[in-house]
C-alpha cells in the first residue's frame, strides 16, 4: 500500500463575503485524511459546504488558509494554471448534475476528460466507456441517454485519466434509488479496480450506508452550521 | 478537441451562426465588388482603347468621340471630310490614321466602315495585330464584304459565306432595311476589345448605301489616330491645332484621361456604394458579436465544465475566438463566392454590351485586405465574449440548475 495519503487536509479555512460585506467563514477543517485507495463517504445536509470543500480539494476554489495535498502534491499555493493541470491529470470529478457537454457524444465527453490530462486518446475513452458498460452508446448524445446512463458516462469521464483521487459530489442526487445504487456500486468497483481513492459527498443515507468509512461534515467542520446558513 | 468544440459550438447555434456567416459574406462580397469593379472596369476601358492614342471627329464632346470611335457606343457628333482625313494622315508624327464610318446596323449590331489598314500593321495591344481567323480573309475594298467581330459572329450565329441586308441607322428598325447585300468573308480573331462586337465592312460599302445622302459619300464619322513612338508632343500639337485654334473639329486626347473623367462622374455613386459596403461590414461584425456572445452565454455551463475538467483559461479564450474567427473564415469564403458571382455578371455585361474584357481576379490590394479586415472584425467581435469566458467563475458556472 502506498504510504502517501491520497488526500491530506490541514487547518483548512474558507470564507465568503456576505452581501453586507462581512467576512463569513463557511469551512474550518483542522484535519482530514484519505489513504490511497480508501473509499470514504462524507455526510452533510445541503448548504453545509460539501461542494465548497470538494471544489477546494479539486483546486477549483482557493482556500483562505491551510493546506490541501492530493497524492503528495500540495495544491494550496499552486498557481491556478498548475492547479488546472493537476486536476486534469490526477483528479476525477463527478457532479450531481452529470455536467456532460450536450453538443458532444458520450465518447467525446469521455475523451474531453483525457484531453486536458494525459492527452486525447479515443481508444482509452472507449475503454472507459466499456468499463461502465456503455460502449454501445458511445456515439449517443447525452439527451439520447437516460439519467443513469448519463451519470455512468460522467463516471467513465472521471475514471479515464486513472486518477489517484475521485471526488463525487451528490452523484445520486438526480437519480432514482435503483439507479443511484447502481452508480455507487459502479463507482466503488471502478475506483477499487484502478486503485483510486474515492470521496463521496452526499446527504443520502442510502448512499452513505454502504460505506465502511463515513464522516459527518458537521463534525469535521468547526464552523457551526447555523453560522454558515446566515 | 478544440476544433471539435468550435464546430459543435457553431452547430448548436446554427441559425445565428448562419446569419453571421451570411452577413460577413455579404460585407466582404460588397466591399471587394465595389473596389475591384470600379478599378478594374476603368482599367479595362483604358486597355480597350484598341491601341489608339486619340480620336479626331466633328466638333463636339471628346467623350462622345471616344465612346463612338473606340467603344462603338453613342452616336457620332458629325462627319469629317476626306480632306481632313488626308491632312491628319500626312502629319509626320502620325503613325496610323484609321477612318471609321458608322450609321448602319444589322439587328442592332453596328456596321463599321474602314479601310484596308485595319488588317495591316495595326495593333490593338502591343504585339497583337488584328487578324482574320483561319478559313476567312479580309474584305475587299471594292466589294460588299464583311469581317465580323468574334462576339458578334457568335451572337448572330453566322458562318463564312452568310449574306445579309444591313439596316439604316444605329438602332435596329426592321422597316429601314437597305437593299444591298453583304457577304461574310471572315471572322476577326478575338481581341477582347469593342472590335469584337461589331461588323467590319469596307468604308465605301457603307458610305454609298442606298438612301444615304450622296453629298456625304466621301465623309467619315471619325479618325482613330496612333502617334509614332516617341512623339511625345504630338498630342499637344494636335490639341492646339484642332481644339484651340480650329473650330470645326475636335481631338479627343489623351484617351485615358477622358475615360478617367468619365469614371470620375460616377465617384458619388462609388462613394455611396463604399459607405453601404462599410455599413454592411459593421453590421456583419455586430452579428458575429451577437452570435458568439449569445452562444457563449448559453454555454456558460459548458465552459465551466471545461474549466472543471482542467481546461485553462487560455483554452476558453481560444475556443471563443476560434468560433468568431471560424464565422469570419466561412463568411470570407462565401464572400469570395458572392464576389465571383457579381464579377461574372459584370464581366458578361461588359463583354457583351461594350466588348470590354473585365478580369475579376486581376491584382487589387482589396483582395487581400478585404478578407483581412473582415477576419480582424470577426476576431474583434469575439473579444468581449472571450473576455467573459476568461473571467468565468467555475463555481458559479457549475451551480446546480434550478
Amino acid at each position: 500500500m502506498d504510504p502517501t495519503p491520497a488526500l491530506l487536509i490541514r487547518d483548512l479555512v474558507k470564507s465568503y463575503a456576505s452581501p453586507s460585506g462581512r467576512k463569513l467563514e463557511v469551512l474550518h477543517i483542522p484535519a482530514f485524511e484519505l489513504r490511497a485507495g480508501q473509499q470514504v463517504a462524507l455526510r452533510g445536509e445541503s448548504g453545509l459546504g460539501k461542494t465548497t470543500l470538494m471544489h477546494i480539494i479539486a483546486g477549483i476554489l482557493e482556500a483562505d488558509s491551510g493546506s490541501v495535498a492530493v497524492g503528495g502534491t500540495v495544491l494550496t499555493g499552486l498557481s491556478e494554471a498548475r492547479r488546472d493541470r493537476f486536476r486534469a491529470e490526477r483528479l476525477g470529478y463527478i457532479f450531481q448534475t452529470f455536467n456532460l457537454l450536450q453538443g458532444l457524444t458520450a465518447l467525446e465527453n469521455v475523451e474531453l476528460g483525457l484531453t486536458f490530462g494525459r492527452g486525447s486518446d479515443p481508444r482509452a475513452a472507449m475503454e472507459a466507456l466499456e468499463r461502465v458498460g456503455l460502449s454501445h452508446r458511445a456515439h449517443y448524445l447525452p439527451r439520447q441517454l437516460s439519467t443513469g446512463q448519463q451519470q455512468r458516462v460522467a463516471v467513465a469521464r472521471a475514471l479515464a485519466n486513472r486518477p489517484c483521487l475521485i471526488l463525487a459530489d451528490e452523484p445520486t442526487g438526480n437519480l432514482d434509488l435503483a439507479r443511484g445504487r447502481a452508480v455507487i456500486a459502479l463507482l466503488r468497483d471502478s475506483a477499487a479496480a484502478l486503485g483510486s481513492a474515492l470521496l463521496v459527498a452526499s446527504h443520502d443515507t442510502d448512499v452513505l450506508g454502504g460505506f465502511e468509512d463515513r464522516f459527518d461534515l458537521a463534525a469535521l467542520n468547526r464552523v457551526p452550521a447555523h453560522e454558515e446558513e446566515l | 478537441m478544440l476544433f471539435l468544440l468550435i464546430r459543435r459550438g457553431l452547430r448548436q447555434h446554427l441559425v445565428s451562426t448562419a446569419v453571421a456567416v451570411l452577413l460577413v459574406a455579404l460585407g466582404l462580397g460588397l466591399v471587394i465588388s465595389v473596389w475591384v469593379v470600379r478599378a478594374e472596369a476603368e482599367q479595362s476601358f483604358t486597355r480597350s482603347a484598341s491601341g489608339f492614342d486619340a480620336v479626331l471627329g466633328a466638333r463636339g464632346s471628346k467623350l462622345q468621340l471616344v465612346l463612338n470611335g473606340l467603344f462603338h457606343q453613342e452616336v457620332s457628333p458629325g462627319n469629317l471630310t476626306a480632306e481632313d482625313f488626308k491632312e491628319v494622315q500626312s502629319l509626320p508624327f502620325v503613325d496610323r490614321a484609321l477612318p471609321i464610318v458608322v450609321g448602319d446596323n444589322f439587328r442592332g449590331v453596328r456596321l463599321i466602315g474602314t479601310n484596308a489598314d485595319f488588317f495591316q500593321h495595326l495593333e490593338y495591344a502591343p504585339g497583337l495585330a488584328y487578324q482574320v481567323e483561319p478559313g476567312g480573309r479580309p474584305f475587299r475594298l471594292d466589294q460588299k464584304e464583311a469581317v465580323v467581330g468574334s462576339l458578334a459572329f457568335h451572337q448572330l450565329g453566322w458562318s463564312i459565306g452568310t449574306t445579309f441586308h444591313p439596316f439604316h441607322g444605329l438602332d435596329y428598325n426592321p422597316n429601314a432595311q437597305h437593299s444591298e447585300i453583304f457577304k461574310v468573308v471572315g471572322v476577326l480573331a478575338p481581341t477582347n476589345t469593342p472590335a469584337d462586337r461589331v461588323i467590319w465592312v469596307p468604308m465605301e460599302g457603307v458610305q454609298t448605301l442606298g438612301g444615304h445622302d450622296p453629298s456625304t459619300f466621301t465623309e467619315m464619322s471619325a479618325v482613330l489616330i496612333k502617334f509614332k513612338p516617341g512623339a511625345q508632343a504630338a498630342g499637344f500639337m494636335l490639341d492646339q491645332r484642332y481644339n484651340r485654334q480650329g473650330k470645326r473639329l475636335t481631338l479627343a486626347w489623351p484617351v485615358a484621361a477622358i475615360l478617367a473623367d468619365l469614371f470620375s462622374k460616377f465617384d458619388w455613386f462609388q462613394q455611396a456604394l463604399q459607405a453601404l459596403a462599410y455599413m454592411v461590414a459593421v453590421v456583419a461584425g455586430a452579428s458575429v458579436f451577437s452570435s458568439v456572445y449569445s452562444s457563449m452565454s448559453a454555454r456558460k455551463r459548458d465552459l465551466a465544465i471545461l474549466r472543471a475538467l482542467g481546461a485553462h483559461r487560455g483554452f476558453l479564450i481560444t475556443a471563443v475566438l476560434g468560433e468568431s474567427l471560424s464565422i469570419g473564415v466561412l463568411g470570407c469564403a462565401l464572400g469570395f463566392g458572392l464576389y465571383a458571382g457579381i464579377a461574372s455578371l459584370v464581366q458578361e455585361i461588359l463583354r457583351t454590351r461594350i466588348g470590354v474584357l473585365f478580369d475579376p481576379w486581376a491584382w487589387n490590394p482589396i483582395l487581400v485586405w478585404g478578407p483581412v479586415l473582415m477576419l480582424a472584425l470577426s476576431l474583434a467581435a469575439g473579444a468581449i465574449p472571450a473576455w467573459r469566458a476568461y473571467r468565468l467563475s467555475v463555481a458559479d458556472g457549475l451551480a446546480p440548475l434550478s
